[in-house]
């Protein structure tokens, strides 16, 4: 009877009825939408301070906005993990694996260059969702549900970037 | 309504963990913690993204449009400018398509044990917003309130009830997905 939760994969469409009736969960009980950007942002702060101290991280305009702390949003991301890791080991699909297939096909399995680009396009990631103050869940998913002209635009600009970048990267045939 | 229940700090973490774990359990078992469905979508070669969200769309702007007609919910559109939004998500795209994954599905990447996730991406995110925050003060004071639009949403702009919007928009999207599956995408 529990056999879907072992599945490797649901349906596209099941998947993302689940994501829109959780989304309106998440209005009702904690009156927020779901993103997941602002986390990083916090973790990075409570890092700063370790190395700095809390009084000169608190002193910057950023970090007073969004304090560096463990909140609703953090816990949310903490849970993706968790929830992503036991829906891997019910489906025998968790294994640790360093360089993805398509990445491979093109540009080689060593670590060290997927490694090394994975945090190179992390760094401008990062930068572009708190530039954006949003990123795909907090813009592309809640705020489009929400029809607010910044998730609408965001989701194109996302997606623009994407695209354009993602054809330059494969373009010799990948 | 539920204000107490809002504001109780510890069982507000509690509900983040839990809805974080279904968000994350959700977007295993789409498959979109992979790097080849993720680049595979910006390359318009698989659909998985966009099926999902499209359906995670319709289905929560019809939910929340609703529970806010029956006052169990209410909107919080983001504030959003041209050199915020605009700019801001062009660069988010392109190291959407360097990484590969997005801030929510990277973690449930890390989940499911993928390592250029977790000791590539993960540590380049945080660094990424930490440079943010940096130039927080710089970017707000020069191109963050550019063509500035407030957190305005389309039926506040058009001045219509929101199902006005919600009704053809809904249609459209399940006929785009309608389209997609036709075409054998």
């Amino acid at each position: 009877m529990l056999s879907f939760l072992t599945m490797t994969e649901w349906s596209p469409y099941a998947v993302g009825i689940g994501i829109g009736l959780l989304s309106c969960a998440a209005f009702v009980l904690s009156d927020k939408p779901i993103g997941c950007s602002t986390a990083f942002a916090r973790t990075s702060g409570m890092l700063e301070e370790l190395i700095r101290g809390r009084s000169k991280v608190l002193d910057m305009a950023y970090y007073r906005r969004f304090v560096p702390e463990i909140e609703w949003e953090w816990m949310l991301v903490l849970g993706v993990a968790l929830g992503a890791c036991t829906s891997a080991l019910l489906s025998g699909e968790f294994r640790v694996e360093w360089v993805p297939s398509l990445w491979a096909a093109t540009f080689g399995s060593e670590h060290l260059p997927r490694l090394v680009t994975a945090f190179g396009g992390g760094i401008i990631m990062g930068f572009g969702a708190r530039w954006a103050e949003g990123c795909t869940s907090g813009h592309g998913i809640s705020g489009t549900m929400q029809l607010a002209v910044s998730g609408w635009l965001a989701v194109a600009a996302f997606f623009a970037g994407g695209s354009l970048t993602a054809y330059i990267k494969y373009a010799p045939g990948g | 309504m539920f204000s107490a229940l809002h504001s109780n700090k510890s069982l507000q973490l509690v509900f983040g963990l839990g809805i974080g774990f279904l968000f994350g359990f959700l977007l295993q078992k789409g498959n979109v913690t992979e790097y080849d469905v993720i680049v595979g979508q910006l390359l318009f070669r698989d659909f998985t993204v966009v099926k999902i969200m499209v359906t995670a769309m319709v289905t929560g702007m019809i939910g929340v449009h609703a529970l806010r007609s029956l006052g169990l919910a209410q909107l919080h559109p983001k504030h959003g400018s041209l050199g915020m939004t605009l700019v801001g998500g062009l660069i988010f795209g392109v190291g959407f398509a360097v990484l590969g994954y997005c801030p929510g599905t990277i973690a449930a990447a890390v989940g499911q044990g993928k390592m250029d996730a977790c000791v590539g991406g993960l540590t380049g995110i945080i660094l990424g917003a930490g440079l943010y925050a940096h130039a927080f003060p710089y970017l707000s004071r020069t191109i963050l309130t550019r063509g500035d639009f407030g957190s305005q949403t389309f039926p506040e702009m058009f001045r219509v009830n929101p199902w006005v919007i919600i009704v053809p928009l809904a249609v459209a999207l399940v006929g785009l997905l309608y389209w997609l599956e036709r075409s054998g995408l």
